[in-house]
């Protein structure tokens, strides 16, 4: 049997519910983990083990006295700190929200803690999510576990890493351009961005509310199942989200029709490129057809989103006015005439460029010019992928069209940086289902291939996820650690 | 000076609503601790989204109805981006038109008199802010302000007409139209405080246009637009231009004030609120909504006149004060005598409770029910009482709220029918009032006098016509 600590989430729910260990055990294994590679891969913004520890009694008292410990009893999870836990520090990796701790928990968590897991801390990111590096939190970097130079994604860097590295069973993230599945591939897990709308988007620190969803980063696909059928649903405090059937796990596949997206290979680094056609001819030894297709518009996805994203977060970041809640200030500093801009001054580089690109792209005059037409061309392109997927079943391409890079190796060029989400700012335009799973290393860094359907169809994700896992052999943990 | 224009955009709550426009808070929010009626979502808390309250919607529509404005197909909200620490997200979800979408309303007429009506340009549904308190004063010498977001998303309907009044009388018989028909559709009680703002822009003789905010009540709207054209025309007679500016309406000097320079930079930033997706009305909302809608200030005045034969004039002053012209029709439904109910309520009873009428609510907060109306109304009706002893009797049950049958046989005072207690009395009369009865046998008009004496007489219980039978019989008689 595999160390505790490494243990898949169904695994553990299982051994719990058979006695084979305790949460408090499994709890323990996985705290133990945390405190043996934290301090080099750096994960965590806040970490709560007591409070971890304490719910993990509680389930083992519940199993003790025979009641449900629920579907997820025992698995651990990390957060991303951009989305609301109640009573636990939520800082978006921010300085304005230094001292930040909501009143609340978003629909997602309360899903999770009335299904039995167990809430462990609040996991690394760019500065509100605003990057694709985790280089932009205003703490500290985290690490590459698979290169401790390496970053290690982002926007939600610090949950790739915990995921890799057994630091929690499973972890959330948020996906607005490729938050997830980028560090996903970073850092050699499964990430899924859902469907526009499957998951309720209420708590979730708003960075581009059109463009963003919740998702699961975990270290097989199963789990992935698992967990994102406990958070999908309507929920009323969120009108943008939607009913959908639950997700299951097929052994049998069906012969899909699968469309490579030729500009997507075609502008990726040689090895991403080997290493994706090579997953591509497992697909066809499993029974599917491949063809080579292209993408008309994929020139306007990237300016597009990034005027888009930009005008959505200048407006949903202006209500960090420090008035409210937010981190501490003397008095003296609460004057009139200077009070908003001597406030944001606590924003770091990164956010300040974005509320700057949004507010010039809404301000009138250009509003037509910038805002209005990049609508137009999010339009254009969701209604070429729809298109598509008349006639194919699924899209694929590589997840980056990079390998994991080194610390400051595009921080300073904000265009260079903005030019690797190229591949997943898609599925976020279109509002459509992708996952990225891993399918090899080169050099030792990940490599991960990104598969996208239509809107609510994640069962074809899924089903050809499953079955490309059960056919890529390749390693799961890093040596590193 | 004259080609005055002056046009207004008006803010009014919807003070029916239970909840919040987005959020499960109260709608009312009037006499609370500061900062109780709040939540996450009213509070802008960071991960919190709108959730839009339907019933919203129907009133707006309602309002866009009765203000005769076309009501779109789907409608959708947008945010207006300003910072002000009122403003918990420091953007409102409001509406706006543009790109073939458009707000609640649009491109209505009201009807001001016969003779004129009033461009309604557009009509929105949006949140209100919280409310901020100077501490020292007013908001240009105050160090510190206090604020209250109790009132934070509370829902409201702006009102914008196009610049198609002359003078403040117009504005005012606007207004006081709009009030009565805001109320009339049950939704917005305007004599609760702060429920109906103003502004008003001003232009003269086609000069630049003056906007003057943060006039709290319909009250004050005249006064100011009045101190605005004295203003205007003696800059323009000094050959001062006049400049395009905001200015504030300061309610205790009765002045207005130019705003804080920076409010003037107008770029909001509109764009399509992300968090509520286009809201499409269907084909059969509006035609539902008009079905189902309350009536309306001029149809319930044509039922008066026509059902209840009640006079313009009558009708009139009832409908002028909705709650009073509900108070006469459910006194209708204990006793129906339409007319004389009427007459009683718009004469002794109004004039009672004059003296109180800053009481928005007195009609509920009053010991007098409509049953108390109808009974005194039936004893008139029924000649068990005087006209005159009615109006003490009234002045009775207000205080102690028992019923009129029982205050009048608490004083005795029923109407006197007995002959012969009346001829008593008619004797007194006639003993004291000597002169008078000469007259009256030569004057027949002199006769009112000596009725007028036997009924103080009898405190004014005595049967008129009965006393007026003995009184002739006694005059025609030899003896007297």
């Amino acid at each position: 049997m595999p160390k505790l600590q490494d243990l898949q989430a169904h695994e553990v729910v299982q051994g719990i519910k058979e006695g084979l260990f305790t949460a408090e055990e499994y709890v323990s294994s996985v705290i133990n983990r945390i405190e043996d590679v934290e301090s080099k891969v750096r994960s965590f913004i806040t970490l709560d083990s007591e409070r971890a520890l304490t719910s993990a009694k509680l389930i083992d008292r519940k199993f003790k006295e025979k009641e449900d410990i629920g579907q997820l009893g025992g698995v651990t999870v990390g957060i991303k700190d951009n989305i609301s836990s109640k009573d636990i520090r939520t800082t978006c990796a921010s300085k304005i929200l230094e001292d930040y701790f909501p009143s609340y928990d978003a629909t997602v968590i309360r899903h999770l803690k009335d299904n039995g897991a167990i809430i462990l801390g609040k996991l690394n990111l760019d500065e509100f999510g605003m990057g694709s590096t985790t280089e932009y939190s205003r703490y500290h970097p985290t690490h590459n576990p698979w290169n401790l130079d390496y970053v290690p994604g982002g926007s939600s860097g610090g949950c790739g890493a915990a995921v890799a590295t057994g630091e929690c069973t499973v972890s959330l993230g948020s996906d607005t351009g490729g938050s997830i599945r980028c560090p996903a591939s970073f850092c050699s897990v499964v990430g899924l961005k859902p469907t526009y709308g499957r998951i309720s988007r209420y708590g979730l620190i708003s960075y581009a509310n059109s463009l963003e969803q919740i998702g699961p980063i975990c270290r097989s696909v199963k789990d992935i199942v698992m967990i994102l059928n406990i958070i999908s649903g309507k929920d009323i405090r969120d009108n943008t989200s939607m009913s959908s059937s639950p997700i299951t796990i097929n052994n049998k596949l069906d012969k899909f029709d699968i469309a490579i997206i030729k500009e997507l290979i075609d502008g990726s680094d040689l090895e991403v490129r080997k290493t994706v056609y090579s997953a591509s001819e497992k697909f066809k030894e499993i029974g599917c057809i491949c063809n080579e297709i292209s993408i008309k518009n994929l020139h306007y996805a990237l300016p597009s989103y990034y005027t888009l994203a930009s005008a959505e977060a200048s407006s949903n970041l202006a209500r960090y006015d420090n008035i409210r809640y937010g981190f501490d200030l003397p008095i003296a500093e609460y004057k009139w005439d200077t009070y908003f801009s001597n406030v944001r001054k606590n924003f770091g580089e990164e956010v300040k460029r974005r509320i700057l690109i949004g507010s010039y792209v809404l301000s009138s005059g250009y509003y037509s010019k910038y805002y209005l037409k990049a609508r137009r061309l999010r339009s254009l392109l969701k209604l070429e992928l729809l298109k598509l997927f008349k006639k194919y079943d699924l899209l694929i391409g590589p997840t980056m069209p990079i390998l994991p890079f080194k610390f400051g190796e595009k921080i300073d060029d904000p265009i260079k940086m903005y030019l690797v989400d190229i591949n997943t700012v898609l599925a976020n335009l279109a509002g459509i289902p992708a996952i990225t799973l891993p399918i090899g290393f080169s050099n030792g860094l990940p490599i991960g291939l990104q598969i996208m359907a239509a809107p609510f169809e994640e069962q074809k994700l899924i089903d050809v996820s499953n079955a490309l896992e059960n056919t890529i052999n390749i390693q799961r943990r890093p040596s590193l650690i | 000076m004259s080609l005055v224009m002056i046009g207004l955009e008006i803010h009014a709550q919807i003070t029916e609503l239970k909840s919040k426009l987005f959020c499960s808070c109260r709608g009312n929010y009037r006499d609370l601790i500061p900062n109780t009626n709040i939540c996450e979502t009213c509070c802008g808390l960071p991960g919190t989204l709108p959730i839009i309250n339907k019933k919203a919607i129907e009133y707006s529509t309602m309002t866009s109805i009765a203000l005769g404005c076309k009501v779109p197909d789907k409608i959708m909200f947008y945010r207006k981006n300003y910072f002000y620490p009122d403003l918990p997200k420091n953007f409102q979800i409001t509406q706006y038109n543009v790109y073939g979408f458009s707000s609640i309303g649009v491109d209505g007429s009201f009807e001001l008199d016969d003779s004129k009506k009033i461009r309604i340009s557009r009509i929105q549904l949006e949140e209100d802010p919280g409310r901020i308190t100077y501490v020292e004063g007013g908001m240009n010498v105050s160090n510190s302000a206090l604020i209250d977001y109790n009132r934070a998303g509370v829902a409201l309907i702006e009102i914008v007409t196009e610049p198609d009044f002359t003078n403040p009388k117009e504005v005012r018989l606007f207004l006081n139209k709009l009030s009565l028909t805001l109320e009339h559709l049950g939704i917005c009680d305007t004599l609760m405080e702060g429920s109906v703002r103003c502004d008003v822009n001003v232009s003269m003789k086609g000069g630049n246009k003056v906007e003057i905010k943060n006039i709290n009540s319909f009250k004050e709207v005249e006064k100011a637009i009045n101190y605005e054209i004295t203003r205007q025309t003696s800059l323009y007679n000094r050959n001062i231009k006049i400049e395009s500016e905001t200015r504030h309406w300061d309610d205790r000097k009765k002045i207005t004030f130019k705003a804080r320079s920076k409010e003037e930079e107008h770029d909001y930033r509109y764009f399509p609120e992300p968090d509520i997706p286009v809201i499409v009305l269907g084909d059969n909302f509006v035609s539902n909504l008009k079905d189902h809608m309350p009536e309306l200030p001029n149809q319930r005045f044509d039922r008066f006149v026509l059902k209840y034969n009640l006079s313009e004039h009558t009708s009139n002053i009832l409908i002028n004060d909705k709650k009073l012209a509900d108070f006469f029709e459910s006194t209708l439904k204990v006793y129906f005598s339409p007319v004389e109910i009427a007459n009683f309520l718009i004469t002794d009873f109004k004039s009672m409770i004059e003296d109180d009428s800053d009481n928005t609510d007195y009609l509920r907060n009053m010991k007098v029910k409509p049953e108390h109306i109808a009974e005194l109304v039936k004893m008139i009706e029924g000649n068990k009482i005087s006209r005159i002893t009615a109006k003490d009797i009234l002045v009775k049950i207000f205080e102690s709220g028992i019923l009129p049958s029982e205050a009048v046989n608490n004083t005795n005072s029923f109407k006197i029918a007995d002959e012969k207690t009346l001829m008593d009395a008619v004797e007194s009369v006639f003993e004291t009032e000597k002169s008078a009865v000469e007259d009256a046998k030569r004057n027949h008009e002199a006769i009112n006098f000596l009725l007028g004496k036997v009924m103080k007489f009898t405190n004014g219980r005595a049967d008129p016509k009965i006393a007026m039978r003995l009184i002739n019989n006694k005059l025609n008689k030899p003896d007297a």
